[in-house]
Parts: structure tokens; C-alpha cells; sequence
């Protein structure tokens, strides 16, 4: 039973990690349909500025702070400068911006930065929290809040807000969407800065558990993608439950089978989870019209 | 025919331009180096690279080697094999380099030698497993100690502590994966049983479902971590956040204060084999090696602004290995360069004392190695080792 | 034959790049050259076929390494492990790799796009995965060495010999996917692009034609793979992972979706362009993300098709 535990603890752990990367890709997707390769240097950017900006002394809420407001600055400056001048191309070339895109940044942090492995302390310690004869630590629960607080914040925003149902309009039809009036061009503008704080935050988070360095990004981004896409993509509480799902079996599989094959097993399993559901299992399903 | 030739020449000579490289004409010594400045492996490729570029601009301010400047070409291959073999190609066809020291993965270094054995240039590798000089390649060489030596040093430490049963938990990179091989082969020999094999991704971020498995496992006495990168500091860690008290080695792929730094308290009691550089100030006085440790250690640390790890030390070696055999050489002819490197005896460098012969192109010995222990966040030696 | 009626002719291009493969040497000043040139046709035969399957199907793959991966340990482990001829292993990969594309593109085909992306992903780094795991057969990350190509007691080796073959073959490979365009089957895969649904109700068999393709493109991958690896000596999981898929995307894409004389722009371009951007030494990873970009941005239609439509205004 501790065992169980214990793999349900790290399952959660890596799902939050999951969780709060694939929720980065979810905005994006909603207001523009672009799958955003530099997410996961959005989540870099986070940490590893964090890391810098607090090495010279700055308190750590301020260097995060700072970190977050450049990241925000870079996803504006990825819309305006790399996207929006594109836009009109097919969906595959927007995405291999994006891919230049995380190329370049990740070229600009080896020289900015440094190539070297970085960590931050955690919020509130790191004693491990006991439970039934397994520990976890509170840094993992604080990812997880980090996730439920962005769901929950995103929800409110594309419900409750006059915003929110323009993102939700020029995702539906972005002609349509300028035609009742909406500044479709500032409502991505938006989306990127949102899904760029989001990494940011999420970069931040998980740095004290996951370390972070230059290149963290990729693999990160991966994994996140996997989970949104498993969740549905576009959907923020898919992007949750496709993250906490892809740890789960992450930490069962290298707990009950092999450790060697577990990314084989998850990767498996969504593979036959989008064979049998196509859309993913939060996802609705595109209607293409001829 | 002849306005062909003319035509084909300026061509050429606009497609060097394009592929952007610089013929000089003049008498300087071409060394190679083919790192892994960036991707997975930069924690070797990048101290690796900073240090050969220190050491040749110091040789070169003291004027060169028998009388030549040496010019260094660094290509990076983003630790993938298939690069590394075209900046291999490029450098022996193109830049037509004399020596070469570099290859920071052992994938990178397996996938140059045929272009250097068939160029018929030295090559000193600077990557880690036993396969690069066994069988013996005649134009091949290494610094770093072979990943064998560090599973029988830990393995050796563990018998005086009367452990005999443990566990393994490895990375599922090269060098993780490299090292359990190894661990596994000499385990019997050295009369260690492995009792149970865990293994952890090389951007995993919770290790605690394998670490539970091991902790759940009955007789183990230790646990073994060879591994580099993030994965052990975050697996020593889990290994804390789980209350496991028995004792954890980890690998020379960990021999960077950084590791310290990211494991935090985690790494009290953590022993791994090491070579002398780490514990440079620590060594005793009569320590043969003491001058040359110090000196590149601080060197290092003052010119690139970090903290040292063996992996420049082993380019540091690389390149002092062959400016001296160039030295007796009196020459930089490949054949006559590969000759006297062969005949390196008692090198005094970072990783030890090198004693080359035909038959062993690393030539060092477990003496090389140093038991290393964390204690109040820093290394310590482990006394009678 | 009249020039006009040459030029007209669609074996044109095929002509051309035929004579492009046997005219560059003469500028090559060192093996070097050879190298880089047999790489840019190892690459453009793989991304020929994956462009088959994007640019004239509309179907994305994000696991064609794996495929060549396929290929690539078949000439590395046959030889070793049943002493068969390397040429013999080359043509057994390529049918396991059409096989397994047959195996694994029936279910996954079904999905639409990114979610196209992901499973192709998710396929492309369980092949990684397996070669990484099965050291006792692959080597490990560390890889294993490739016995030398032999056809008739002569061991190819040296980069001007695969600098010969590799042409040679992307020449056939070219000549092949253009007569495929022409054929029914191709502009049926159009139609499919252009629009399922519109392919469907005109009779066409849309799953069984985007099957068709994706073996097809699978084919060409594992003989590019196969090449790749005999030519190297030496191969390692890289070569299937994730980073090398996302490199034959990108050739497709910047050479231009659906233009096979693209192909090998594109693969020209990210190979040549990482030897180029060396003298920048710690700027070039900045460099190739920019470059990347800024032929997106400017030339989307990607760069053959871009140069064809400038062309075309220019004539009229």
C-alpha cells in the first residue's frame, strides 16, 4: 500500500510538471489553431531568468516577477514579429516558425545565460510531507495548485469576460470575429502573452524540483504536448487531466514494470487513447467543412 | 579543357568561402576538436572547449610549440554521432589539421575513428568507455578514465565496508547506460551482487517509484547511481525525500561542484570516485600531482568565471599529452607525433599519472582514482583511498 | 526534338538534377565536399518521400526518423547478427519498414491533423525508445559501427563513392515520386488534400490511398536510413529520434510542401547551413532558429515554389 503511494505521490509530481507545460499550449491553440513549439522556452525562459535576475541579489519574488514580465515581453514579441508577418501560411509553416523560433531562444540562452544546470529553493521548504508511508514533497503540491489556479483563472476569463468570448470568437471565425469589431490581431496578441506567462510561471514552479538549464525546453514541451493533446487540445482541464494522466502511468509503469520502457508504455497508451477517441478525451471534434 | 580548369578552381574557391573556411597559408600547427559544446553532453563539450582555448592561446603567448603557433579548430557537434563524423571529415579534408583532441561522447568518438585511422592522424578522445581503446586503434588515444575503472574503485570501497549486495539505479543515456554495463560485467569478478536494476530517463523529474522499488528490496546493502546531468542530483534527492538511509555512490559523471550545489543537504555522505582535480587544494603536499591541480584549477576558474570539473581537466591532458610528444617529436608529423604519444611515460596531468604503451592508449591506472566524500558540502577524501 | 518540346517535357527536371549530381563535383576541392554532398542526397531521397506524404497527401508525420532508424540498424544488425549481405539487409528494412508503416498507418491515419502529429510523434520515439533499451542488439545510446557496404568484393568507402551512389539513387527516387504524381493514385492524393470529404464523395478510397503514401514515404525513409548508416560507419538512436524527424519536417517545408524538386533545396539548405553558420561559433544555434524563421516568413509557400511563382509574374 506505501508503495502504491508512493508511485501515486510521484505520478502526481511529474503530472503537475505535465499539467502546467501542455496548459501553456492550450490559449494559443484556442485563439489562433497554432501549436506553439516555443512553449517549452517559454517554460525555460521562466526559470533560468529567475535563476540569473536572483543571483544578483534580487529577492526572489521580484527576480520571478521579472522573469515572468520578459517571457511576456517574448511571446509579444513571437506574435508580432514571427507570426502575425506569416500570417495567412498553412498551419505546418506557422509551426516551423515556432520551431525556429524555440531554435532561436535557445541560442540566445547558451550565451545569455550559461549551458550549466540550475535549481531554486522551494516555497515552503523541503521536508518532505508524510502520508501512509509515503512522502512528497510540498513543492509538488504547490505545481499542482499552479495548475489548478491557471485552470480555474482560464475558466473565469473565457466565461466570464467580454475578452474571453472574443478569444473564444476569433477562435470559431476569425473574419467573422472582425467583423462584429473584435481587434482580432490584439486578441492573439493576448493569447501569446498569456500562454508565455503561463510557461513562465510554470517554468518557475517546477525549477526547484525538475532543475532547469538552456535546453530544458524541448523535452518539456514534448511531454506537455502529449498531454494536451491526450486531454484535447484546446481544453484546459484536458491539458490537466492529460498531464496528471501521463504521469500516472509514467510513475506505475517504472514502478510495477519497467523504469527502461515506461516513456514506451505512456506514449502506447495515448497512442490507443487518440485511436479510440480521435479528438482527445476533453477535445470536441472538428467539423471540416468542404 | 583548361578554361574548365579555371572555371572549376574560382568556383571552388567560392564554394570554400561559402562553406566558410579559411585557407591560410601559414606555419602554424592545425589542432582539431570535434565537442559537444551544446545538446545533452555540454556539461563535457563546454568546460572541455573553454579549456583548450585557455591552454592554446597560453602556449601560443609563450611562443608555440617547436617554434609554431598553434591554431585550435573547434567544431560542435551537439553531442549527435553523425555530425561529429562530418566535422571529422571536414577537419582531416578541409582544415587538414595534424592532431586532433577531442570527441566528447563516446557515440561521437566511435563514429570519428574511421576517419582518423584512415587519415592517419592522432586522435585523442576525451569520452569515457573501454570500447574506444579496446581493441587497440593505432591512431587513437584517451584521457579520461575508462567507466570500468570507476565501477571497480566504487566496488572496491564497497567490500572494505563489508557491503556486498546492491543496487543499481542508471541513467538511459550513453553514459548512464555505458556505466551499468560495465558496473554489470565486473560486478562478479569483484564479488558484488547486483540484486536489483532501476533505470531513469535523461529528463525525468521524480525518481521516487524506482528508488521505492529499491528500498523495498530485500539484502540491499548500497546503491550505485552512475549517471550524469540533473538525473543524479535529483535521484540523490528522492533518495533523502524517502528516508533511505543505506549508503549512495555516485560516478565520476558527477565530478563537478555543481552537483553539490544542486543536490543541497541531499548530498551529505554521497562517495563517488574522482580524480585528484576536485580535491586540488586538499591533496597533500607530497602528491605528485598537487602543482599540476592546483595550477589548472585555478587557471580555469579565474579565465572562464566557473567551477572546475574533470571533463576539462581530461581536455587539459588531451592537449598537454600531444604538445609534448610534438615537443620530442621536433616536429608535427602525424606519423612521428603518434609515435612519441605512444611512448608518453610519467605525464603528471590531471587525471593522473600516464604511463602509455602499444597495447594501453590511456595509460592509467585505479591509483588515478580518488574515494570521494560529501561532507558539509564539500568533497572530502576518503582516508586509505 | 525541338528545345521547347524538351523543355516541356516533365522527365525536365529529373534531366536536370541528373546533371546538377554529375557537374557539382568538379567544384569540389576536397573528400569534404563529397561528404556533404552525399549527405544533402541521403537526406533529400528521405524527405522526397516524407514530402510525398505532407505536401501532396496533407497528411504530417512527426516520426519519420523512426523509419530511417529502420533502415539504418537493418544494414547495422543484419550483417552482425546473421551474416547476411548489407545490400540484402538494405532491401529487408525497407520492406520492415513499409510493412511496419502498413501495420501502424491503418489506425493512425484515421486522425486529423495535430492529432496526426502527436501519434506519429508517439511512434517515432517508441522506435528510439527500443533501439536505445535493446543494447544487447543495437548497442545502446552509444550506438554500434556499420560493416562496410561490399557489392562484388568492392567495399564502398570513401565519401566520393557515396557521393556517386547517393545520386544516383536520389535521382531514381526523384524520377519514381514524379512518375507516382502523374499516376491516378497521385491525383487522387491531391484531391485528398485539397479535401477529404470532396475526395470521398468522388469515389476515391481515401483511406487506402493515404496508406499507400505513407508506405511509400516509410520506404524512402528506411533506404535514406540504411544509406545514412553504411555511409557513416556508425549509427546511433539518434538517428530515429525526435530532433531528426522535426529536421526532415523542416526540409519539406522550407523547400517547399508539395514541390519535389524542393526536396532537395530544403535538404541542401539544413545541411549545407549548419557548416556555414560555424564560423559564428556560439551565435550559431541563434543563427539557424532565425534563418529558419525568416524563410517561413517570407517565402511560405517554402523556397522552390516561392522562386517558381516570382518566376511566373516575371514572364508574363
Amino acid at each position: 500500500m506505501a508503495e502504491l503511494l508512493q508511485f501515486v505521490s510521484s505520478g502526481l509530481t511529474v503530472g503537475a510538471i505535465y499539467a502546467l507545460v501542455g496548459l501553456g499550449f492550450t490559449l494559443i491553440y484556442k485563439a489562433s489553431d497554432i501549436i506553439n513549439f516555443a512553449q517549452g522556452e517559454f517554460v525555460m525562459l521562466g526559470g533560468m531568468m529567475t535563476v540569473f535576475v536572483a543571483m544578483a541579489d534580487v529577492p526572489l519574488p521580484v527576480a520571478a516577477l521579472i522573469a515572468a514580465i520578459v517571457t511576456a515581453g517574448v511571446g509579444l514579441a513571437l506574435h508580432r514579429f514571427a507570426i502575425e508577418p506569416a500570417r495567412g501560411a498553412s498551419p505546418v509553416v506557422l509551426i516551423m516558425i515556432t520551431i525556429g523560433a524555440s531554435i532561436f531562444l535557445r541560442g540566445i540562452a547558451q550565451i545569455v545565460f550559461d549551458k550549466r544546470f540550475h535549481s531554486l529553493p522551494p516555497l515552503f521548504g523541503s521536508d518532505p510531507i508524510q502520508f501512509g508511508g509515503a512522502a512528497i514533497l510540498p513543492q509538488s503540491l504547490a505545481v499542482l495548485g499552479g495548475a489548478a489556479f491557471i485552470v480555474i483563472l482560464l475558466w473565469l476569463f473565457i466565461e466570464r469576460t467580454l475578452l474571453g468570448k472574443a478569444v473564444i470568437a476569433t477562435s470559431a471565425n476569425r473574419l467573422a470575429a472582425r467583423l462584429i469589431g473584435i481587434d482580432t490581431r490584439q486578441i492573439v496578441d493576448f493569447s501569446f502573452v498569456v500562454s508565455a506567462v503561463i510557461g513562465a510561471i510554470a517554468g518557475i514552479l517546477i525549477t526547484p524540483i525538475a532543475l532547469t538549464s538552456y535546453d530544458v525546453g524541448t523535452l518539456l514541451a514534448l511531454k506537455g504536448f502529449a498531454a494536451a493533446m491526450l486531454g484535447g487540445i484546446g481544453s484546459a482541464p484536458g491539458a490537466v487531466v492529460g498531464g496528471l494522466l501521463l504521469g500516472m502511468i509514467e510513475a506505475m509503469t517504472a514502478g510495477y514494470l519497467s523504469s527502461n520502457y515506461k516513456d514506451a508504455v505512456a506514449f502506447l497508451i495515448i497512442l490507443i487513447v487518440l485511436i479510440a477517441i480521435p479528438q482527445g478525451l476533453f477535445g470536441r471534434a472538428k467539423i471540416e467543412r468542404v | 579543357m583548361r578554361a574548365l580548369h579555371h572555371f572549376s578552381a574560382a568556383a571552388a574557391i567560392g564554394l570554400s568561402a561559402l562553406l566558410g573556411v579559411a585557407h591560410q597559408a601559414s606555419a602554424q600547427i592545425k589542432i582539431g576538436a570535434v565537442l559537444s559544446v551544446t545538446g545533452p553532453a555540454s556539461f563535457l563539450g563546454d568546460p572541455e572547449k573553454k579549456t583548450l582555448e585557455i591552454y592554446v592561446e597560453e602556449i601560443n603567448a609563450k611562443g608555440g610549440v617547436n617554434g609554431q603557433k598553434i591554431q585550435l579548430i573547434v567544431y560542435d557537434d551537439g553531442g549527435i554521432a553523425d555530425n561529429a563524423r562530418t566535422f571529422a571529415t571536414r577537419l582531416v579534408e578541409d582544415d587538414k589539421i595534424v592532431a586532433m583532441v577531442g570527441g566528447s561522447t563516446t557515440g561521437a568518438t566511435m563514429a570519428m575513428i574511421p576517419v582518423f585511422e584512415d587519415a592517419k592522424i592522432p586522435f585523442i578522445s576525451l569520452a569515457g568507455a573501454i570500447q574506444i581503446i579496446e581493441p587497440v586503434h593505432k591512431w587513437v588515444f584517451k584521457t579520461p578514465h575508462t567507466d570500468k575503472m570507476a565501477c571497480e574503485k566504487i566496488f572496491a570501497d564497497l567490500k572494505t565496508r563489508n557491503l556486498t549486495t546492491v543496487a543499481l539505479i542508471s541513467g538511459t543515456d550513453a553514459f548512464g547506460k555505458s556505466m551499468r554495463d560495465q558496473c554489470v560485467a565486473v560486478a562478479p569478478k569483484t564479488g558484488i551482487t547486483i540484486a536489483l536494476e532501476e533505470s531513469y530517463g535523461p529528463r525525468d523529474s521524480d525518481m521516487t517509484p524506482q528508488l521505492t522499488n529499491i528500498r523495498n528490496k530485500a539484502g540491499v546493502q548500497a546503491v550505485v547511481n552512475p549517471g550524469f546531468g540533473q538525473g543524479p542530483a535529483i535521484v540523490t534527492r528522492n533518495y533523502r525525500q524517502l528516508g533511505i538511509t543505506l549508503p549512495l555512490y555516485q560516478s565520476h559523471g558527477v565530478a563537478s561542484k555543481q552537483f553539490i550545489d544542486l543536490a543541497g543537504p541531499a548530498a551529505e555522505g554521497v562517495r563517488l570516485p574522482a580524480a585528484a582535480l576536485l580535491i586540488a587544494e586538499k591533496l597533500p603536499a607530497s602528491d605528485p600531482q598537487k602543482p599540476v591541480v592546483v595550477n589548472y584549477s585555478r587557471n580555469y576558474q579565474q579565465k572562464s568565471g566557473q567551477a572546475v570539473s574533470t571533463f576539462g581537466g581530461h581536455a587539459y591532458d588531451g592537449l598537454m599529452i600531444l604538445v609534448a610528444a610534438m615537443q620530442r617529436a621536433k616536429s608535427a608529423d602525424t606519423a612521428k607525433v603518434r609515435d612519441e604519444i605512444e611512448r608518453t611515460k610519467g605525464y603528471i596531468g590531471t587525471g593522473g599519472i600516464v604511463n602509455m604503451t602499444p597495447a594501453d592508449h590511456m595509460g592509467l591506472d585505479l591509483s588515478a582514482f580518488h574515494m570521494l566524500e560529501i561532507k558539509s558540502g564539500d568533497w572530502t577524501l576518503v582516508p586509505g583511498t | 526534338m525541338s528545345l521547347r518540346a524538351l523543355l516541356d517535357n516533365r522527365l525536365m527536371p529529373a534531366i536536370a538534377i541528373a546533371a546538377i549530381v554529375i557537374i557539382l563535383p568538379l567544384f569540389f576541392p576536397s573528400a569534404y565536399y563529397y561528404r556533404i554532398g552525399a549527405l544533402v542526397f541521403i537526406f533529400a531521397l528521405a524527405v522526397v518521400g516524407l514530402n510525398l506524404l505532407m505536401g501532396f497527401a496533407g497528411q504530417v508525420s512527426l516520426g519519420h526518423a523512426g523509419f530511417m532508424g529502420i533502415g539504418a540498424y537493418s544494414v547495422a544488425i543484419g550483417p552482425v547478427a546473421f551474416g547476411a549481405p548489407s545490400w540484402l539487409c538494405l532491401f529487408a528494412g525497407a520492406i520492415l519498414s513499409g510493412t511496419v508503416a502498413f501495420a501502424v498507418g491503418r489506425p493512425i491515419l484515421r486522425l486529423k491533423g495535430h492529432y496526426l502529429a502527436v501519434a506519429t510523434l508517439g511512434f517515432g520515439l517508441l522506435v528510439a525508445i527500443v533501439l536505445t533499451n535493446e543494447a544487447g542488439w543495437t548497442g545502446g545510446p552509444d550506438g554500434m559501427s556499420v560493416p562496410k557496404l561490399a557489392l562484388f568484393e568492392w567495399r564502398v568507402r570513401g565519401s566520393d563513392a557515396w557521393y556517386w551512389i547517393a545520386g544516383t539513387t536520389f535521382v531514381v527516387g526523384f524520377v519514381l515520386a514524379l512518375n507516382l504524381m502523374d499516376s491516378p493514385t497521385g491525383r487522387a492524393l491531391h484531391a485528398i488534400h485539397d479535401s477529404e470529404i470532396a475526395a470521398r464523395v468522388l469515389g476515391i478510397d481515401v483511406a487506402r490511398k493515404k496508406l499507400t503514401v505513407f508506405v511509400i514515404s516509410a520506404t524512402y525513409a528506411s533506404v535514406a536510413g540504411s544509406y545514412l548508416a553504411l555511409f557513416n560507419g556508425h549509427i546511433t538512436p539518434d538517428s530515429a529520434g525526435f530532433l531528426r524527424s522535426i529536421e526532415l519536417v523542416a526540409m519539406v517545408v522550407l523547400g517547399g510542401m508539395g514541390s519535389i524538386v524542393g526536396s532537395l533545396v530544403g535538404a541542401a539548405v539544413l545541411v549545407v547551413l549548419p557548416q556555414v553558420l560555424t564560423t559564428f561559433h556560439e551565435y550559431e544555434q541563434a543563427l539557424l532558429g532565425l534563418i529558419v524563421m525568416g524563410f517561413m516568413i517570407f517565402l511560405r509557400q517554402g523556397i522552390v515554389p516561392s522562386i517558381a511563382a516570382v518566376f511566373a509574374r516575371w514572364r508574363k
